[in-house]
């Protein structure tokens, strides 16, 4: 479960990286989605990796913390999507509005 | 429950934020109701911000030094979201809200009219601005970066045109990865101490296991690659000129003090949780925050020197500025004198000041130079309608418009490369105090007092090459058209900088103060964790 989750953080964050480096605007965008995935699973793992536990403990009583799943990485993570959602749709329309005014998709506006 | 005044902590997030959703409300047209309701939001967070900044001096009896917390929700401290207002974030605050008012007067000349929803983006930056200032959460850190960046996106790309979506392009991008970094900084170090409260891991970080050590070091780090980015530090910093360049003036004019924000984390997290209480994390980084801060000023300095136009000169003393403060911080965090730091405070505030000043400075000087005629005639307006309230036409048409401009452009420049006996020169005279006594006992020391001085040097060569240029070197007949609205909020700034220099007993002493504050981390931990919540029966 591990290796398979670190596995996959590792291969979506190498794969962004190498995209946010090339010089087209839709690869860069595309980049930066797999980077956000990649830090949203990181996010999510910091808080131990357990399977079909609730991260809800019930009222009262003493509870084992250890049969839970810790809720506040998940809080996070929500946070985490949306802003990065939020802020990837801008940065499409910039680019868009980059492509339109400059005629070209490259990072630069311009063909070197 | 009533609004007291323990409410107050709350109200330069949430003033912004209702004046921000308001001026939505209200038809592109209407851009007069806009523009009053930005004003007034504005004056309401400025006197909320001094209020907040008389209240941090305490009294006798707390030493000088109050901390006011504000639970959000009144949940207990290291459970809920806490904001947390100490001298040094109501400083900040205070820096904010002058700079505000005049940015916002200014754009009504003119900016404001280039594109949709100035002021809602406005009000929204100085919400993200006002509340990363005051949060204790790390995590609700990140939240108001995001709310400040959104902002600043919608600003800088203001107005349209080539130059701004392609610096816009750039400045998003970093922005996002930066943004991604703060994550993964911020998860690992909850994942370690399981804490994201800026007071908990005060209290956390000498008890760390040795194991956990080297992931929590790597997790800050990584922390503070975001911010070094934000505080537009070398390596990091390309982005830079080209987008404060890029932006139109009120708005590169507020952005001035956006880069502060990440040196106020930086300054905030570095001495909080790397304080000298921290063990075998003590001074984490500082090393690597005096050479990063050094060779930001050194590349700001040339960057004045090969920047032709005002615009990049004021983007690059931008650099120089946070530069400056940077390396301080880490003599300090270092275990340096403490003098550096207050005396760099004292500089942050003037040089912020100073570049604001000068950023709105470009437009009237350019009208000056004949190159380009008042930009609202220029671009065409897409949004202007017969229906349209008419033009504040107040033209100053006083001979003396030159030489007001010229006084102007002169103390701005002064207080930016140091020169007696402005602000600049009582910050820069403090530190080399200090890094005289350092330099005694470590050598390059020498080489901060040098960059120091080239810096100030440059600044001045630059500015006096554009200054005789633009003064000098024009050979117009009639002085040029510039408005009442554009004046008043440069001759505001022009006139805080010499408050500063007059009041500097004053001022330089809250600086000590705050210094003095922040090297006692534990006093910070200690009140938020045991901040009263309002069920229990506050104060």
């Amino acid at each position: 479960m591990e290796i398979i989750l670190s596995a996959a953080i590792g291969v979506l964050a190498a794969s962004g990286t190498w995209l946010i480096l090339r010089p087209r605007t839709f690869q860069v965008i595309i980049g930066l989605c797999l980077l956000s995935y990649a830090v949203n699973l990181f996010i999510f793992s910091m808080g131990r990796v357990m399977l079909g536990v609730p991260p809800i403990m019930p009222r009262g009583g003493f509870v084992d913390p250890t049969a839970y799943a810790d809720p506040l990485p998940q809080a996070l993570v929500l946070t985490a999507i949306v802003i990065s959602f939020a802020t990837t749709a801008l940065f499409l329309v910039v680019m868009i509005a980059s492509r339109g005014l400059t005629g070209t998709d490259h990072v630069d506006g311009a063909e070197r | 429950m009533t609004v007291g005044p323990e409410h107050l902590i709350i109200a330069p997030i949430v003033v912004p934020f209702l004046a921000g959703a308001l001026t939505l409300i209200y038809d592109e047209r209407q851009r007069r109701a806009k523009l009053g309701i930005g004003l007034v939001s504005c004056a309401i967070t400025l006197l909320a911000a001094v209020e907040l900044l008389v209240r941090s001096k305490g009294s006798d009896l707390t030493g000088g030094n109050d901390i006011g917390f504000y639970l959000l929700g009144d949940w207990a401290a290291p459970y809920g979201i806490v904001l947390v207002v100490d001298r040094l974030s109501a400083m900040m605050l205070v820096l904010t809200g002058l700079l505000a008012l005049p940015a916002l007067v200014f754009a009504a000349a003119g900016p404001h009219r280039q594109g949709q929803h100035f002021h809602a983006m406005f009000q929204f930056l100085l919400m993200g601005l006002n509340g990363a200032f005051l949060t204790g959460d790390l995590f609700n850190l990140f939240v108001f970066f995001e709310v400040l960046l959104a902002a600043s996106y919608g600003l800088l790309l203001h107005g349209g045109g080539v130059a701004k979506v392609r610096a816009g392009l750039h400045y998003i991008a970093i922005n996002l990865t930066a943004s991604l970094l703060f994550l993964i900084g911020v998860s690992l170090v909850y994942g370690v101490t399981g804490t994201l409260n800026m007071a908990q891991l005060v209290q956390l970080v000498p008890v760390l296991t040795e194991a956990q050590r080297p992931l929590f070091h790597a997790g800050a780090a990584i922390m503070a690659v975001a911010f070094l980015v934000k505080a537009g530090v070398w390596p990091l910093a390309f982005w830079l000129p080209a987008a404060y360049a890029a932006g139109a003036a009120p708005v590169a004019a507020v952005f001035a003090v956006m880069t502060k924000v990440g040196v106020y984390v930086l300054v905030r997290l570095s001495l909080l949780i790397f304080g000298a209480q921290a063990g075998a994390s003590a001074g984490f980084g500082a090393e690597l925050l005096v050479a990063g801060g050094l060779l930001t000023v050194t590349f700001g300095l040339f960057g004045t020197l090969a920047a032709r136009e005002m615009d990049r000169v004021a983007a690059y003393l931008v650099m120089v500025s946070s530069g400056t403060v940077i390396a301080a911080t880490g003599i300090v965090a270092g275990g340096g004198p403490v003098g550096v730091l207050s005396a760099a405070f004292f500089y942050m505030i003037g040089s912020t000041l100073a570049v604001s000043a000068a950023f709105l400075l470009v437009e009237p000087m350019r009208r000056l130079g004949g190159e380009a005629e008042l930009i609202t005639d220029t671009v065409a307006d897409d949004y202007d309608d017969p229906d349209d309230d008419p033009r504040p036409e107040v033209v100053l048409a006083l001979p003396g418009t030159v030489t007001i401009l010229g006084l102007a452009f002169t103390v701005s420049m002064m207080a930016s490369a140091g020169l007696p006996p402005l602000s600049g020169f009582i910050g820069k005279l403090g530190m080399v105090q200090g890094l005289l006594d350092l330099a005694s006992v470590d050598g390059w020391a020498w080489g901060f007092i040098a960059v120091l001085f080239l810096s100030g040097f440059a600044t001045l060569v630059a500015t006096l090459r554009i200054g005789i240029r633009t003064f000098w070197g024009t050979e117009t007949t009639e002085p040029p058209r510039i408005l009442a609205l554009e004046f008043a909020p440069i001759l505001f700034l022009v006139a805080l900088l010499a408050v500063l220099a007059v009041k500097a007993d004053v001022t330089l002493g809250y600086m000590v103060d705050t210094t003095d504050a922040l090297l006692q981390p534990t006093i910070y931990a200690e009140g938020v964790l045991g901040a009263p919540r309002a069920e229990e029966g506050g104060p």
